[in-house]
């Protein structure tokens, strides 16, 4: 391996720090998938993966990942919820990849809720 | 990079690996695996978190959540629940020993609320033996800026105004040394890192090197950069294996990103790092023993001047630190002196790392900001005393140190106000002693150690500590004159005075200052032939008093031979025929109901 330089430094610290980053709380969003065993069978690992892969690629620091237990809403699973700090958390279903993807892209990065997908508005806040 | 949602820290502390977190990382992996989780949630091997005795511990992000004394048998279980379906598994949450309620949350943990990681502030949150992470929390940022945009001169000066003060007990001001370090111009000149740490009960080192050494080799590297120095050493005892380990490691991956070797950052500075174990004598942790020893001599201290800042390792200058003084020093160059001095007292600065032992609900590692009370030390963050027990005092400094009574509780703790009250800050062991400890027999084990490391060069240190020791043992057995207190204390002093290094200068400290705070107990032993707290077996007569027995029959199941005969509704009765003295029922009984 050659020697390091500042710029080396500052890309190591960049590429890691969204792994620490996630050890250290901020988060500006946090998007929840239900994995129930409903969620599961409707395929709700999926979507993870898909939301896993739009956070690697946009190289997205500030945004919280994770699963959460059934919804309660087993027939219009797979479902998930986005909640942007400060603003009520909305519930997505009858999810696939592909909308999770456009979730992902307009309501965690943009900030504009998905009508079309959307179940409901301002149900309990889970940060 | 990949993408994890969810992180795993496995603590690979040596006090977590000792309760099998190895194979608890090894069935997570496993598990995970089989569930197809790999991809998604990290595991990573952190060090210590310093709350070893709740271990093995496995602490969770992006949430926070903690986790302790998990087994492998628990982990299917958690796996499931937790990182497939995002439910937190309660039974293996934290709860506080005077609360009811569990706590998921580390940071709302009391044990770790009242601290301020600095020397720490990457443990459990990097993995130790990944330089990368490292890196990504700041790492070698510090290093590269004192070498791209400052002169050697600007960084002592910065060094001093932080008012950084030595964290291996006496607490000489670093900038100073290092200032000294520089104005010698033989070469070479040596930087060495003193991780011997041979106080009784102090881990405080360990943990650092182990959660965090590259932070200890930047500071080494700022501190050679600093004082011209081109070649450090770490002494580590050679009990610490693991420590030992990650500091290879850590160095091997240093050197292949050229942060150590030749020519870092382009700068044209050379910096190497070497480690020494070190065969683990008390005394070996003195500077110019320790550097006797590393130059493959019997570790025995010399004269000082020289000082080792002029003369020191093979006779060359020299500047030594300990292991969490250079941990302090990067963070210092990186966000200045003044935000270094922002925190602590007007003599002391920055913070202090203890290992907190005893008598206390929570013991571990801890650091708080100098000035911290030992009452937020031993009841907010320890928790207090156990077993409805009550404070006695806090020992502090180790065989150096003193014992500080209840009185003393509000004490602010630096540098200056333990000199003041006849202790010292030590490396930074903290005991806390409940009614149930004796302080003669407390001053007892100190002096004890202290005989038992003497290097016996000097006269006072090394017979006249073993006479202290053989009047406290008269004591103990009953057998104490009134005058005895007064020798020790004249002795004590003479010891203190004409002794050659810190070890003989501090080790009549535990019997000074038990004498100074606890006279009435040396007088109990002596006058009365009574040991109040009922440890020195020879005085306690092994009786129960019938008036103050509850009857509840707890001291016949502690004793080991049998001697006590009890029956529901009588009170208990001790056989002293078959009575072997070890005082299992005293400690078994709530209420002080034998004698
Ligand atoms: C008997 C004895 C034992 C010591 N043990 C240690 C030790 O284990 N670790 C340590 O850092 N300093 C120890 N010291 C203090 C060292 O001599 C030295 O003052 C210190 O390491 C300097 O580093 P600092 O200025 O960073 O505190 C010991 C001193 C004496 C007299
Ligand atoms: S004071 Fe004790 S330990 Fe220190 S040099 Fe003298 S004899 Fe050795
Ligand atoms: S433990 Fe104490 S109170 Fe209980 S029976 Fe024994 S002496 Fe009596
Ligand atoms: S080793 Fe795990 S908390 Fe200390």
């Amino acid at each position: 391996m050659t020697k390091l330089t500042l710029e080396d430094l500052k890309k190591i610290k960049e590429e890691v720090r969204s792994s620490t980053l996630l050890r250290e709380g901020g988060f500006r969003a946090k998007i929840t998938i239900h994995m129930g065993t409903c969620g599961i069978a409707a395929g709700a690992r999926k979507l993870m993966t898909a939301v896993l892969k739009e956070v690697e690629e946009k190289k997205i620091q500030d945004v919280m990942v994770t699963t959460s237990g059934c919804a309660g809403l087993c027939s219009r699973e797979p479902m998930a919820t986005v909640e942007i700090l400060g603003n009520p958390p909305v519930k997505y279903c009858d999810l696939n990849e592909e909308k999770i993807k456009e979730i992902f892209l307009q309501h965690v990065v943009n900030g504009e809720i998905v009508e079309a997908y959307a179940l409901a508005r301002g149900s309990e806040s889970t940060y | 990079m990949k993408t994890y949602r969810t992180h795993l820290m496995v603590c690979a502390g040596t006090g977590c690996v000792a309760c099998g977190s190895l194979q608890l990382r090894e069935r997570l992996a496993a598990e995970l695996e089989s569930r197809n989780l790999s991809d998604e949630v990290q595991l990573v091997i952190t060090g210590c978190n310093g709350f070893c005795a709740e271990g093995p511990i496995v602490v969770v992000y992006p949430e926070g959540i903690f986790y302790k004394k998990l087994t492998p048998e628990d982990v299917p279980f958690l796996v499931e629940e937790h990182f497939l379906k995002g439910r937190p598994v309660q039974k293996f949450l934290y709860t506080a020993p005077s609360a009811k309620e569990k706590v998921p949350l580390m940071k709302d943990i009391p044990f770790f609320q009242h601290q301020v990681l600095r020397a720490l502030r990457n443990r459990g949150l990097i993995d130790a033996e990944n330089i990368n992470e490292y890196i990504a929390r700041d790492g070698y940022a510090a290093l590269h800026k004192v070498l791209s945009s400052m002169k050697p001169e600007e960084v002592i000066e910065e060094v001093k105004l932080s008012g950084l003060r030595g964290r291996g007990g006496a607490g000489f001001p670093t900038g100073k040394k290092w200032e000294e370090g520089r104005r010698y111009t033989s070469f070479p000149k040596y930087v060495i890192c003193n991780g011997d740490e041979g106080d009784p009960g102090a881990f405080m080192d360990r943990s650092v090197l182990e959660a965090d050494p590259h932070a200890v080799l930047e500071g080494m590297v700022i501190c050679g950069y600093a004082t011209g120095s081109h070649q450090g050493y770490i002494y580590v005892r050679a009990e610490y294996p693991l420590a030992i380990h990650r500091l290879n490691i850590a160095i091997e991956q240093a050197r292949n990103y050229g942060l150590l070797g030749h020519d870092i950052f382009g700068s044209g500075f050379d910096f190497n790092i070497g480690i020494y174990p070190g065969a683990g004598a008390f005394v070996c942790g003195e500077s110019t023993a320790l550097m006797y020893s590393l130059e493959g001599k019997r570790g025995m201290p010399r004269i000082k001047p020289p000082r080792s800042t002029e003369a020191g390792l093979w006779g060359q200058p020299t500047i030594l630190n300990n292991v969490e003084t250079f941990a302090n020093v990067p963070s210092i160059l990186l966000h200045g002196s003044s935000w270094f001095a922002s925190m602590g007292t007007s003599g002391s600065k920055g913070t202090k790392v203890f290992a907190l032992t005893g008598a206390v609900q929570n013991v571990g590692l801890i650091e708080v900001p100098m000035g911290t009370t030992l009452r937020k030390i031993v009841f907010d963050i320890g928790g207090g005393i156990p077993d409805k027990r009550e404070y006695k005092a806090v020992q502090i400094g180790g065989p150096s140190g003193a014992c500080l009574p209840a009185p003393l509780l509000d004490t602010e703790v630096d540098f200056d106000s333990l000199d003041e009250a006849g202790a010292m800050m030590g490396s930074g062991g903290l005991v806390v002693m409940n009614d149930m400890t004796c302080m003669v027999d407390t001053a007892r084990f100190f002096t004890d150690f202290s005989v038992d490391e003497s290097c016996g060069k000097c006269v006072p240190c090394r017979i006249g500590i073993k006479v202290m020791l053989n009047i406290l043992h008269r004591i103990i057995r009953g057998e104490g004159k009134i005058e005895d207190i007064d020798h020790l204390e004249q002795l004590g002093q003479h010891i203190k005075d004409s002794s050659h290094c810190g070890l003989g200068k501090s080790a009549p400290n535990p019997v000074l200052s038990t004498i100074r705070y606890f006279r009435e107990e040396y007088e109990a032993h002596i006058i009365d032939k009574r040991c109040p707290s009922l440890v020195c077996a020879d005085l306690v007569k092994f009786q129960v008093i019938p008036e103050k027995c509850k009857m509840c029959g707890l001291c016949k199941k502690a004793c080991p031979s049998e001697a006590v005969t009890w029956e529901k509704k009588t009170a208990a009765v001790i056989d002293l025929e078959k009575c072997i003295r070890c005082r299992s029922c005293i400690q078994a009984c709530k209420f002080w109901a034998i004698e």
